[in-house]
């Protein structure tokens, strides 16, 4: 199982922070992994990515990911700038409250997740973030939504923890939004 | 986002970004004093630093410039306090004065170089092209920094914190050359108790001289033989440094015809590229040196015995491959890829440069023509059965 995910957004709406509790969550379950944030000018106000490697049975090779077989794209700019790296069989997850346009490709899979929809109902729409890694989590499997759950105290800073219910209330709702179709790579 | 320690999931691993995680095993290895001043892609060191350092009765500083930190840094060790500065590329230029001096005081000290895109300012993405500063002196003068280039996460904590005991022995400057990338990504990473070497007293500091003739360290001699009788002391003791301080790491490498050779962060890139070309069915190998000064050579020219070709790949335009060129001494080709300004190759680029070399080297015709000048074991290769 090789799974290398890139996160991409506009700053401010937690991207970062789902790499991390992906990484998190793969760590506790004694998988290898590595995260690496974009650090350019973007992270002031513009785009923000990170990338995520989960590798089950050798150590990450390279940490740069330049052939996602997930992309998460969480705006508009992010599908522009990362579906045609997309491998053949990966998996698209888009933000369809902010994103206005169908996909191109036709060879990947595609799950549309209203996240900011169901952030809103929810009451806060900061975990509009939280609903779209449910929805990826429970279609991919390369963690345990159980170890993604666990992760958030670790994850988010203490003076947050009282959102910890929110959070993975947001998590369950993007969760119930997709079946289990794992990877179809090696 | 909560980094460091406070992090501890079910196993002994903690997830922590490069830079965090060589502040950490700084501390680890009895680092007690931290100066230095702020540049991108290295900021969670110094960060770190000033949050943890007063825990364990430690001094942070920030400097009023590169300068001044390193200055300190000289200050600091030659009093013979374990001591630390970090920076990025454009900021390790400032410090190459410094470095110099405390390299002729033989002072031991770790300076971290998580390296950005130059020359000049550049920019703030990946780089490896401050090898040769590193390296090859990087300041005047004849001499040499200790130089590793760890390729993760783990290895940078564990060669930080052995760097402590290792510039005490030799009481010399020990670099450990990192890029933004290294720095800026999480991965898993244990802390291991730290098995301190038995180290001889630090006699020659200057700790105040009651009792005792004073200490004086300073790189000013004017007289020649005196000065030269230092430069024969610190090429002998480069030459120590040579022969007990050589580290490597291969992959897969024991079969192959093909040596794709890199170091840091290029190196896994590299690796991947390995498992692609051998999906293909092209025997291709890694050999990663991990120590940068001093550069294996011997090592590598042993490989030239077995390989038909060499690729470095590197983030620059072209720095390691000249050793990698003195290590193979002409025995076979060396080739070069290498993407700059903070552009990281993909295993896929890298992949697309060895089968260009491999359409090169290999045979155009039954009759052979490929052999060129300086393939003088070509013929032991054909005579176990060609590539692949």
């Amino acid at each position: 199982m090789l799974e290398e995910v890139i996160i991409a957004g506009f700053g401010g709406q937690g991207v970062m922070v789902m790499g991390y509790l992906l990484a998190y969550a793969a760590m506790r379950e004694g998988k290898n992994v590595s995260w690496i944030p974009s650090y350019g000018p973007e992270m002031r106000g513009g785009t923000a990515n990170c990338s995520v490697v989960i590798s089950r049975d050798s150590e990450v090779a390279s940490p740069i990911v330049s052939e996602p077989t997930t992309l998460i794209a969480m705006n508009r700019p992010s599908l522009d700038k990362f579906e045609r790296m997309l491998v053949p069989g990966g998996l698209l997850v888009v933000n369809a409250s902010l994103v206005d346009r169908e996909p191109e490709r036709r060879d990947i899979d595609i799950l549309k997740v209203p996240a900011n929809d169901i952030a809103n109902e929810l009451g806060n729409m900061r975990v509009a973030n939280m609903v779209v890694l449910g929805a990826f989590v429970a279609r991919r499997g390369c963690v345990e939504p159980a170890s993604v759950i666990g992760s958030l105290e670790k994850v988010l800073p203490p003076h947050h923890h009282d959102l910890i219910p929110l959070n993975e209330e947001a998590f369950a709702r993007g969760a119930g939004l997709a079946s289990l179709r794992p990877s179809m790579q090696p | 986002m909560a980094g460091g320690l406070a992090n501890k999931a079910s196993t002994d691993k903690v997830l922590m970004k490069g830079n965090e995680a060589i502040a950490e095993a700084a501390i680890r290895g009895g680092c007690r004093f931290f100066f230095g001043y702020p540049i991108t892609p290295q900021n969670e060191i110094p960060e770190y630093m000033s949050r943890r350092l007063p825990e364990v009765g430690g001094v942070y500083l920030q400097a009023e410039s590169e300068v001044a930190a390193i200055n300190m840094v000289y200050g600091a060790a030659a009093a013979g306090a374990r001591v630390m500065t970090s920076s990025s590329s454009p900021g390790i230029s400032l410090k190459q004065e410094g470095l110099s001096y405390i390299a002729a005081c033989e002072l031991p000290c770790v300076v971290v170089n998580m390296m950005r895109g130059g020359p000049g300012l550049g920019g703030i993405q990946p780089s490896q092209s401050d090898y040769f500063q590193a390296t090859k002196g990087g300041g005047h003068g004849d001499y040499h920094l200790i130089v590793f280039g760890p390729a993760s996460v783990q290895e940078a904590a564990d060669i930080t914190c052995e760097a402590f005991s290792i510039a005490d022995y030799y009481r010399n400057p020990v670099m450990i050359l990192g890029d933004g990338a290294l720095g800026q990504m999480m991965e898993p990473v244990e802390f291991r108790p730290v098995e301190e070497p038995e180290l001889p007293p630090k006699t020659w500091a200057t700790t105040g001289a009651r009792g005792r003739r004073p200490n004086i360290i300073t790189s000013l001699e004017l007289e020649p033989a005196l000065l030269e009788e230092l430069n024969r002391r610190l090429a002998a003791k480069y030459e120590k440094i040579k022969r007990e301080l050589v580290r490597f790491d291969t992959y897969k490498l024991e079969d192959a015809h093909w040596a794709i050779v890199a170091y840091g962060m290029m190196a896994r890139v590299a690796r991947a590229a390995v498992d692609k070309a051998r999906a293909r069915g092209i025997r291709a190998g890694l050999f990663r040196p991990i120590s940068l000064f001093p550069f294996p050579y011997d090592s590598l020219a042993r490989v030239a015995e077995q390989v038909r070709a060499f690729l470095t790949v590197e983030m620059s335009m072209g720095q390691m491959v000249e050793d990698v060129k003195l290590a193979v001494l002409g025995k076979r080709p060396v080739h070069f890829y290498g993407r700059t300004g903070g552009v990281v190759p993909t295993a896929q680029e890298i992949l697309q440069a060895l089968e260009r070399i491999i359409q090169n080297e290999a045979p155009q015709n039954a009759n052979g023509a490929w052999q060129k000048e300086g393939d003088a074991g070509a013929e032991g290769f054909w005579a176990t059965g060609g590539f692949n």
